[in-house]
């Protein structure tokens, strides 16, 4: 029979390594500056969607919403094992936070008419790990998150043992369902080396130079399939800014006060100075 | 949703299991005490398990003006689709303004789906709360008494202020320790409300074969003085350093996130913004470049030592004391000067 799998991933910047030169004289973040990644726990979702389809059979489609650029992880996931990838690319999904984003998501997942959705616990860019939960909600999917082992899938439904930070749980979720998973879970498997020559060559229709017709790269099945917000049938209430019921009433960029502040040598003179120091007001000894 | 409704009570949900409460509850019922008073609106507290109705006494002691229960043999578990609709239900009925959650395992999996259900916003990991007035420039209208949910910005040194103006109850979630607790007051009390949310095997979507829990085996808020390493340690091998300095300082050790994500040192271990607050004696950081999602989470220590081989590393600018070199060559230095020292005093 076999699972109609999907995987929610997003590309976001390598927030690992904000270093000075990620930040512009204002303050502000300089994306440019950024490396753009496949967040790193949707890897551990693809890996748990391909391990279930590969002892089931099935079908695992990717998708993400993004600006074209995200294909990057869409192309990704094709290398790695995934069946099909789909781009959500709307500009009216535009300021778009996590409530009109899961919206979104969601429809797409109907219109997929999944069996198993898997997510990453949290987007590094964010730390919100609030998307997959209210996907889980608006689809009216069993719910499980923190997946850091998968025990099995079977008729009663998917077993897992969640990592609850502390201990864990063994469950399991009635399908359809909607799984959270942690990158302690597995080792995403690396590109396999026929798909990687076939599939770098796959692009969605905004990616293709002029003249290159998409049937021709749909026919070699290199065409990346991008929905709209239509396609989605959303309702455009709940997306974009009046989808979003939060709002960014500030940006304070911090200047950190430097208050009383005493240096000392690195030698050993300048640490038997500051341990005394620190002996004498009782900080320490 | 609910409407916006200024007389709404601020809510804390009171997260327990097995009927012992998280410290984090706790902490919020003195946050959310000090909001409702600026509010001039009560104070209220979910309380959802089974046979768990002692337990309010220590809610009204810790600030509750009210408890909310919902005391259901189903309910003995924590699980996403029953608690949801539990609290849901709740919210429904009572209509609170703000709902004050912990960033737990629970907190993290209950609150978005109660959100996605009330079609409310919801900031996670607020590293502080307060009341204050909101003006939508484009519409110009001024929302006033708005709950600022204020946290560090992806990058940089940049906090976010976030507002819900309109789609009610206003939801946070906080990590624990962000919110210092205060003493209770025995023998106080308050009104319990007994809460029917006509709970049914179906809302129980999930079968649990087995729970084990595990005590955390650090305790870096207690900790008099925390040693923390960040990714300039180098390697694994290298955090000993860190071990080392704690060992011979009676303290415990941490991370930065980089350090965490490098594998250094276990993820109870971190300190920051998603990691723990910590407020000891003295916080020496090594290693550690000083993001604003770190110091969220040290900056109140009552002393900070920075040791860091970039003259200009931020962490240097919260520091009260600094050393500006190679921790290869400093830390051990220190750790000699330590052991001098300490032996100086007790011969003294
Ligand atoms: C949503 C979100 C949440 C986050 N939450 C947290 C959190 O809770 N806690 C947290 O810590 N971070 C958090 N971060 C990450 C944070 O932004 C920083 O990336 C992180 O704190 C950097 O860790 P670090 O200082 O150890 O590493 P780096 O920034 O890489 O700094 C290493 C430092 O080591 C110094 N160094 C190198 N070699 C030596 C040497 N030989 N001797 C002395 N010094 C040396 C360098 O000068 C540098 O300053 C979060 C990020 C995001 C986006
Ligand atoms: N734009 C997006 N496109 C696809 N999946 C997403 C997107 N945003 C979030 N997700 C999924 O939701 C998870 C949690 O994201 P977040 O709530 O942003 O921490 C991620 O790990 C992804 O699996």
């Amino acid at each position: 029979m076999g699972y109609n799998i999907v995987v929610c991933a997003k590309q976001v910047p390598d927030t690992k390594r904000i270093t000075g030169d990620a930040m512009k004289e204002d303050g502000t973040v300089n994306r440019a500056a950024l490396p753009a990644i496949f967040n790193p726990e949707d890897l551990n979702a693809l890996e748990t969607a391909l391990a279930v389809r590969d002892a089931h059979g099935g079908t695992v489609t990717v998708v993400t919403m993004g600006p074209p650029n995200a294909c990057e992880i869409l192309r990704d996931s094709l290398c790695r094992g995934a069946d099909k990838a789909i781009l959500v690319s709307d500009r009216r999904a535009a300021a778009s936070d996590t409530l009109a984003t899961s919206y979104i998501l969601s429809q797409a997942v109907r219109k997929l008419n999944a069996d198993l959705v898997f997510c990453g616990r949290q987007a590094i860019d964010g730390d919100t790990a609030q998307v997959g939960p209210q996907m889980a909600e608006k689809l009216g999917f069993t719910l499980v998150t923190y997946l850091e082992e998968l025990i099995n899938v079977g008729n009663d439904g998917i077993r897992v043992k969640r990592n609850v930070g502390n201990g864990w749980e063994d469950v399991t979720a009635k399908l359809p369902a909607l799984v959270t998973v942690l990158d302690t879970a597995n080792t995403p498997r690396p590109y396999m080396s026929k798909r990687l020559m076939k599939f770098k060559k796959a692009k969605c229709a905004l990616e293709l130079a002029e003249g290159v017709c998409p049937d021709a790269m749909a026919e070699k099945g290199l065409l990346i399939d991008m929905w709209d917000l239509d396609a989605l049938e959303c309702d455009m209430q709940w997306v974009g800014m009046a989808g979003s019921p939060t709002k960014v009433n500030r940006i304070l960029s911090v200047v950190l006060a430097g208050g009383d502040y005493e240096e000392f040598e690195p030698t050993e003179a300048g640490a038997a100075k500051l341990v005394s120091e620190l002996i004498e007001e009782h900080t320490i000894g | 949703m609910i409407e916006v409704n200024k007389q709404g009570e601020v809510w804390v949900f009171a997260e327990q299991e097995e009927g012992h409460f998280a410290e984090v509850p706790l902490e919020l019922l003195s946050k959310g005490r000090e909001l409702a008073d600026q509010l001039g609106v009560g104070l209220g507290t979910v309380l959802i398990g089974s046979g768990v109705e002692g337990m309010a006494k220590t809610l009204f002691e810790h600030g509750s003006d009210k408890v909310y229960l919902v005391d259901d043999a189903k309910l003995a578990q924590y699980q996403t689709a029953s608690y949801t609709k539990a609290v849901c239900h709740c919210i429904e009925a009572y209509k609170p303004q703000i709902l004050l959650v912990g960033a737990s395992a629970i907190g993290r999996d209950l609150c978005p789906t109660v959100a996605s259900t009330m079609k409310c916003g919801l900031t996670a990991d607020c590293t502080d709360l307060q009341i204050g007035t909101h003006i939508e420039k484009r519409t110009d209208t001024t929302y006033e008494n708005l709950l600022y949910q204020i946290r560090p910005a992806f990058g940089g040194n940049i906090i976010a202020t976030i507002v819900n103006p309109q789609r009610w109850p206003q939801m946070a979630t906080v990590r624990e320790g962000v919110m210092p607790m205060s003493e209770a007051t025995p023998g106080r009390e308050g009104e319990l409300v007994r809460v029917n949310t006509g709970i049914t095997e179906d809302d129980l979507k999930l079968i649990i074969h087995e729970i084990h829990r595990e005590a955390s085996k650090v305790d870096l808020k207690g900790a008099r003085i925390v040693v923390a390493g960040g990714a300039g340690l180098g390697n694994k091998e290298n955090f000993k350093h860190v071990w080392d300095l704690a060992h011979c300082l009676g303290g415990t050790a941490a991370g930065s996130r980089a350090a965490v994500d490098l594998g250094y040192i276990p993820h109870d271990h971190q300190v920051g913004q998603t990691g723990t607050t910590v407020r000891p004696a003295l916080y020496i950081a090594i290693g550690i470049s000083g993001a604003i999602q770190h110091t969220a989470g040290m900056k109140e220590s009552a002393k900070i030592l920075a040791i860091n081989s970039d003259p200009k590393a931020d962490i240097f600018k919260v520091a009260h004391y600094g050393i500006c070199g190679d921790l290869n060559e400093v830390v051990p230095m220190l750790i000699k000067a330590i052991r001098g020292g300490m032996s100086v005093k007790t011969n003294g």
